[in-house]
C-alpha cells in the first residue's frame, strides 16, 4: 500500500524514526529556552554540556562500572554543577553588558571544551553500548523498532513534561516567571533571585546533559556530537519563541516529524527543511509560533 | 593550513657523498599526509608514520650516506588543508615526495598540487581508482588498492554466492562514489541488480533512516560504499534493526583490520572483505608485523599502513639508483624496477601508475574460530595480480600508450 | 534599548574626513604588507590579507551598525563557489570571477538581510546563523560545489588580459591592491553621513526613528555592503588557493571572523586586519598542536569578552588617546 508513491512501511519507520530525533530536539531547545528565559543569554555551550553528558556517561561505566541507568541520574548532575560553576565565575559579570557578549562568551567556552575533548579521545567516537535490557526490540509490521529508541521517545515526553509542568503549574515555577518578568520586584519580595538565576542555568544544562546520556548508546561518544547539533536547536527555538517552554517542546518533536518526512519524500532536503521552515515562520510571526515578543 | 610538523631527522652523516649531489638540498624529505586524530586516524594514521620511519631505517639510509627526514602532516580530510600543507611542503620545507593521502578528495587535492609542483606521490591510503584513471599523473604512484580491486573481490565474489540484489549505503564524496560506480559495473556484469542507493554524509553518526530505507528495499545486499567509523557505525546500527540476522547481509566493501577490530568478532562475524595484505599470511609479512606491533602500541599493522612502508622502501630504492630525488624521474625510475618486500612479496608498477600485487578476499572469524586478538581473518581466495586491478586499457590514463 | 548597558561597538566619535594619526596607521600597513612578501611566505600572506578583508566588511556591521552577524561564513563561502565555478567550468578571466562571486553574495546578502533584519539582537545572530546553515546544507548537496570535494584545480588565470596570476608575486600584489580597495570603501563608508546614521542607529534607535531616518534600509544597506565585499574576500581567496570547499561556508568560518574581529577591536578601522593577521599566523604556527588551535580560539574568545573588550588596537587606541 502506497501514499503518494511511497510504501507505508517506509512512512511509518521513517515517522518514527522522525519522532527520536525530534525527542533530542525538544529535549536541547527545552534547556535552551529555560536558560533564554530567565537569564537572557543564547547558552551556545548548550551543545558541549550535552556532550560533556555522553562523556560522563562513558567514563562512570568504564572507570566506576556504573551503568546507564545511574548515569541518567549522575551526568545531569556533575554537569549541571559545572554549569554552575560557569554561571557564578564568568556569565554573572555580563549581565550588565549588551547580551551578544553573553553569546560570544558561550560560543568561545563552547570551543574551548570541545577542543580538549578533542585533543583527548579524537575525533572518531568512543563506544557505549546499549544497556542489556533496552536491547532488541519489537516487530511492529512496518518496522523493527528497536527497545532502545522507544525508551528514548518515552523518556523524554516525560522529562519534558515534567520540567513544563514544574514551571507553569508550581510556585517555584511561578517565582521563576515572575523573576524573568521583573526581577527587581521578586527582589524585593524576599526572593534570592540571583540564585534563581544560577540554579536555573544549572537545571538547563543539565537537562543538555541528559540528553547526552540517553543519545551516547546511539549517537556514538566523540567530541563534536553536539557541535552541528545545536544550530538546529536554536533553529527549533527561533521557530518556537523564544522563552516559551511549551513552544519547545511541540515544536522539538514537531520539527523531527517533519524531518523524518522529508527523509522519505525529498531526501535530499532533509537537512535544511528545518532551517527554510524557520524562515518561513520569521516571514509570517517573527516572534514565533509559540513566542511573545519581548 | 594546519600542518602537525614533526621534523624527526632519521639519519645523520658528517659528509655527503658526492655521487649524490643531485639530491635536493643533500636531504630527502618524506611527507606523510593522513587524518592523524579523525574518522580513519585507526588505520593510517600515526601507524603510517610509523612505517615509513621502518621503511628508512630497513633501507639503511644511514649506512649508505643518505639523508632522510619525515615530516608529518594532519589533512584533517578536508581538501583545502591538505592542499594548503602539500602547497606549505613543496614551497617551503622543500618536502620531496608526499606519502599515504587517505580520503579521495584530498588526495585528487594534492595529486593536482604536485603534479603542478612537478613533484612525487605516492598514494598508499587514497582510494580512488580515478588516481590511475583520469587524473593519473607522472608524478604519482596508487601503491596499495583502490575501488576498482575492492569492487572486483569483493563484489564479484558476493553475487556469485548468491547475493544478486544490491542496495547502496554511500559515503557523499569522491570515495564512496567512486566505490559505488565500480561495485556497481561488477554486479551487473555478473548477473546481480541494484535496486536502490542512497547517500549519507561524510561523516554520518546516525544511520537509523538510511537503514531504514534499505531495509524497505528487500535487497539481499547492502553496500557500504564508505569507510572508517561510517562502516563501523552502519555495521553496528544495522545490528540494532536486525539487519545481519536475517534475509540482508552487510557487505563492507572497504574493511580494514582496525574496523573489525572496533566491531569485535561478535559483530564482524561471516563479514567479507577484500584487503591486500594481512599480517598472518606468511612467515615474511608475520615478523614484518611483529616489529611494527612493538613500536605502534601492539596494534597490527592494516594494508593501508604496510603500503606505505612497500612504497618508500621503494622510492628510495629508485633514488639510491638514479642518484637524485627529482620527482617524475624517481617515478619513472619506480616504474622500470620491480618491486620485492616482505609485506607484498614481488609485484611491479605499471606505466598508468598502478603497483598490482595480490588482493585477497578475506572472511572474518568466528569468535570461537579466533585464538586472540588481531587474529580476525581466514583467506577466502587469493586473486592474482594480473587480474586483481583494472585492465590498462579500461582507465582512460593518458600515459598508457595505445 | 536601555542605554545603560554596554552595547557593542566602539564608541561614537566626532569623525569626518581622514584623521592624521589614521593616516599615519594607513601608511605604516602599506609599507608593512609591501615588504611583507619578500620576507614571508607570499601565499600565507595573501591567505591573511583575505581574511583582513572579509574581517574589515563583518567589522563594518558590528562595530559600526552594532549588528552580530554569526553567519557571515555564507557570504564568503558562496562567493567562493562562484568565483571558482565561473573561472574554472565558464573560463571566465580572473576579474569576472571575482565580480561574479561579489555579485551573488550581495544578492545574498540582499535576501538574508531582509529576513534578518525583523528581529534584534540576539535574535539577529540566531537567524543570520540558521539561515547561513542553510545554504550550508544546500551547497553539500548541490551537484556544481563538488560537495566534499569542492571546486578544485581553479584556475586563476590572466587580469585584464595582462598579469599573469599563476606568477605568486604578481597574485600578491593584485590581492594586495584589492584589499586596499576594500579597505578604503569601507573607510569611507564609515566617515560618511551614511555611517553617522548607522552609528546613531546602534547607539539610540528609537531616537533615530523619531528624526525621521528609515531605520531598516540603513540596516540592509550596511549588510549588503558587508556581504559583497565579504564576497570579494571569498573571490579572491578561491583564485589564491585555486580551491573552493566546504570549509569555507562552515558555521566555524562565522565564528573565526567574529574572533577576528574580536580580538582586533570592535568598531576599530585597524583592528579587523590586526585580529586577521594574528588569528592566522596563530593558527598557522599552532596548526602542529592539533586541536589546540580550537582551545586557544576559545580562550581568546572568553578573556576578550571578559575583561578585553575593546581588543588590541582598541587599547592601543586607548593608550594613545586617538581611535584608530
Amino acid at each position: 500500500m502506497t501514499i503518494l508513491g511511497i510504501p507505508v512501511q517506509a512512512l511509518f519507520g521513517q515517522l518514527l524514526i522522525g519522532l527520536i530525533n525530534g525527542s533530542f530536539y525538544a529535549l536541547l531547545s527545552l534547556g535552551l529556552a529555560v536558560i533564554f528565559g530567565l537569564l537572557n543569554i543564547i547558552n551556545f555551550t548548550h551543545g558541549a554540556q550535552y556532550m560533556m553528558g555522553a562523556f560522563v556517561a562513558y567514563f562512570l561505566l568504564h572507570g566506576a562500572g556504573l551503568g546507564y541507568f545511574a548515569s541518567l541520574v549522575i551526568a545531569p548532575i556533575v554537569v549541571g554543577l559545572f554549569g554552575i560553576l560557569i554561571e557564578r565565575t564568568m556569565l554573572k559579570q555580563l549581565y550588565h553588558l549588551d547580551h551578544l557578549y553573553g553569546l560570544l562568551l558561550t560560543f568561545g567556552l563552547a570551543l574551548i571544551i570541545q577542543g580538549l575533548f578533542r585533543h583527548e579521545f579524537g575525533s572518531s567516537g568512543l563506544p557505549y553500548d546499549i544497556p542489556p535490557i533496552l536491547t532488541g526490540g519489537t516487530n511492529l509490521g512496518f518496522m523493527f523498532l528497536p527497545r532502545y529508541r522507544a525508551w528514548v521517545v518515552v523518556f523524554s515526553l516525560v522529562t519534558c513534561l515534567g520540567t513544563w509542568y514544574a514551571i507553569e503549574r508550581t510556585k517555584l515555577g511561578a517565582y521563576l516567571r515572575a523573576a524573568t518578568e521583573n526581577p527587581a520586584l521578586v527582589q524585593a519580595f524576599g526572593i534570592n533571585v540571583p540564585r534563581m538565576v544560577t540554579l536555573t542555568y544549572g537545571f538547563g544544562v543539565a537537562l543538555a546533559a541528559l540528553a547526552g546520556v540517553l543519545a551516547a548508546p546511539i549517537y556514538q561518544v566523540n567530541p563534536l556530537m553536539g557541535a552541528d547539533l545545536i544550530i538546529v536547536v536554536f533553529a527549533v527555538v527561533v521557530i518556537g519563541g523564544m522563552g516559551s517552554i511549551l513552544g519547545s517542546i511541540v515544536t522539538g518533536f514537531g520539527l523531527g516529524v517533519i524531518e523524518g518526512l522529508t527523509k522519505v519524500f525529498y531526501p535530499e532536503a532533509s537537512n535544511t527543511v528545518i532551517f527554510v521552515i524557520m524562515g518561513l515562520v520569521l516571514l509570517v510571526r517573527p516572534a514565533g509560533l509559540f513566542g511573545r515578543e519581548r | 593550513m594546519r600542518t602537525k610538523v614533526l621534523l624527526a631527522a632519521v639519519a645523520v652523516v658528517a659528509f655527503t657523498v658526492p655521487a649524490f649531489a643531485e639530491i635536493s638540498d643533500n636531504v630527502i624529505k618524506i611527507g606523510v599526509m593522513n587524518d592523524q586524530s579523525g574518522t580513519y586516524a585507526d588505520l593510517a594514521g600515526p601507524g603510517s608514520v610509523v612505517a615509513a620511519r621502518m621503511a628508512v631505517e630497513d633501507f639503511g639510509a644511514a649506512r649508505k650516506g643518505m639523508k632522510v627526514e619525515i615530516l608529518v602532516g594532519d589533512h584533517q580530510n578536508k581538501p583545502d588543508v591538505g592542499s594548503g600543507i602539500a602547497r606549505q611542503w613543496y614551497d617551503v620545507d622543500k618536502v620531496d615526495v608526499i606519502v599515504d593521502v587517505p580520503t579521495s578528495s584530498v588526495v585528487l587535492a594534492v595529486n593536482q598540487v604536485t603534479r603542478e609542483k612537478n613533484k612525487a606521490l605516492l598514494v598508499s591510503t587514497g582510494a580512488t581508482s580515478d588516481l590511475t584513471g583520469k587524473a593519473c599523473s607522472p608524478n604519482a604512484i596508487h601503491w596499495t588498492y583502490d575501488t576498482w580491486a575492492l569492487a572486483n573481490g569483493t563484489g564479484s565474489a558476493i553475487v556469485k554466492t548468491g547475493g544478486d540484489s544490491w542496495f547502496f549505503l554511500t559515503a557523499d564524496y569522491a570515495f564512496g562514489l567512486a566505490l559505488e560506480r565500480d561495485t556497481e559495473a561488477v554486479v551487473v556484469k555478473n548477473g546481480g541488480k541494484v535496486v536502490g542507493r542512497v547517500r549519507h554524509p561524510f561523516p554520518t553518526a546516525d544511520f537509523s533512516s538510511f537503514l531504514l530505507q534499505a531495509q524497505a528495499s528487500k535487497a539481499k545486499i547492502i553496500g557500504l560504499a564508505n569507510a572508517g567509523a561510517d562502516t563501523t557505525n552502519a555495521i553496528k546500527q544495522g545490528a540494532e534493526f536486525g539487519i545481519g540476522r536475517g534475509a540482508q547481509q552487510f557487505a563492507g566493501l572497504l574493511v580494514f583490520l582496525t574496523d573489525v577490530h572496533a566491531l569485535g568478532l561478535d559483530k564482524a562475524q561471516g563479514l567479507l572483505l577484500t584487503e591486500a595484505f594481512y599480517w598472518d599470511l606468511n612467515d615474511q609479512t608475520r615478523a614484518w608485523s611483529t616489529r611494527f606491533a612493538e613500536r605502534h602500541r601492539g596494534a597490527r599493522p592494516t594494508m593501508a599502513q604496510a603500503g606505505v612502508y612497500s612504497a618508500v622502501l621503494h622510492y628510495l630504492k629508485a633514488v639510491e639508483a638514479l642518484k637524485s630525488d627529482d620527482g617524475p624521474k624517481v617515478i619513472a625510475r619506480m616504474k622500470e624496477m620491480p618491486t620485492d618486500d616482505p609485506v607484498f612479496g614481488k609485484g611491479k608498477v605499471r606505466e598508468d601508475g598502478r603497483k598490482i600485487h595480490p588482493m585477497y578476499l578475506f572472511e572474518v572469524k568466528k569468535p570461537s574460530e579466533s585464538k586472540g586478538a588481531w587474529d580476525y581473518y581466514k583467506v577466502r581466495s587469493t586473486i592474482p595480480a594480473e587480474q586483481a586491478f583494472r585492465p590498462l586499457a579500461e582507465g582512460g590514463c593518458e600515459l598508457v600508450k595505445k | 534599548m536601555a542605554t545603560a548597558r554596554e552595547y557593542v561597538g566602539a564608541p561614537a566619535l566626532a569623525t569626518h574626513g581622514v584623521l592624521a594619526h589614521q593616516a599615519v596607521a594607513f601608511a605604516v600597513m602599506v609599507a608593512l604588507l609591501a615588504l611583507a612578501p619578500f620576507i614571508v611566505y607570499p601565499v600565507f600572506l595573501m591567505k591573511a590579507l583575505c581574511f583582513a578583508l572579509f574581517a574589515c566588511a563583518f567589522n563594518l556591521l558590528i562595530g559600526y551598525a552594532g549588528l552580530l552577524s554569526f553567519g557571515h561564513a555564507a557570504f564568503l563561502g558562496s562567493a567562493g563557489y562562484v568565483s571558482a565555478h565561473v573561472a574554472k567550468v565558464w573560463g571566465m578571466p580572473p576579474e569576472v570571477a571575482i565580480l561574479c562571486g561579489a555579485a551573488v553574495s550581495t544578492v545574498l546578502g540582499f535576501a538574508i538581510g531582509a529576513l534578518a533584519i525583523r528581529r534584534q539582537g540576539i535574535y539577529f545572530a540566531m537567524i543570520t546563523l540558521a539561515l547561513a546553515q542553510l545554504l550550508f546544507f544546500f551547497y553539500v548537496q548541490a551537484p556544481f560545489t563538488g560537495g566534499e570535494d569542492g571546486i578544485q584545480a581553479v584556475p586563476r588565470g590572466v587580469l585584464f588580459g595582462l598579469l599573469d596570476l599563476r606568477h605568486v608575486m604578481t597574485m600578491y600584489w593584485v590581492v594586495f591592491a584589492i584589499f586596499l580597495a576594500g579597505f578604503l570603501l569601507i573607510y569611507r563608508a564609515i566617515h560618511s553621513p551614511f555611517g553617522q546614521v548607522l552609528k546613531s542607529i546602534r547607539e539610540n534607535e528609537p531616537r533615530a526613528v523619531s528624526l525621521g531616518y528609515k531605520v531598516d534600509q540603513y540596516k540592509l544597506l550596511a549588510f549588503v555592503l558587508s556581504a559583497g565585499l565579504a564576497g570579494v574576500a571569498g573571490g579572491t581567496k578561491a583564485l589564491v588557493f585555486q580551491l573552493a570547499s566546504l570549509t569555507d561556508v562552515h558555521w566555524s568560518m562565522s565564528g573565526e571572523v567574529v574572533l577576528m574581529t574580536l580580538l582586533g577591536g570592535l568598531g576599530t578601522v585597524f583592528g579587523p586586519v590586526v585580529g586577521a593577521f594574528i588569528v592566522v599566523t596563530l593558527e598557522n604556527y599552532l596548526a602542529q598542536l592539533g586541536a589546540w588551535v580550537t582551545v586557544v580560539q576559545g580562550v581568546i574568545f572568553v578573556v576578550c569578552v571578559l575583561t578585553f573588550r575593546r581588543g588590541v588596537i582598541g587599547e592601543l587606541g586607548r593608550l594613545l588617546g586617538k581611535p584608530l
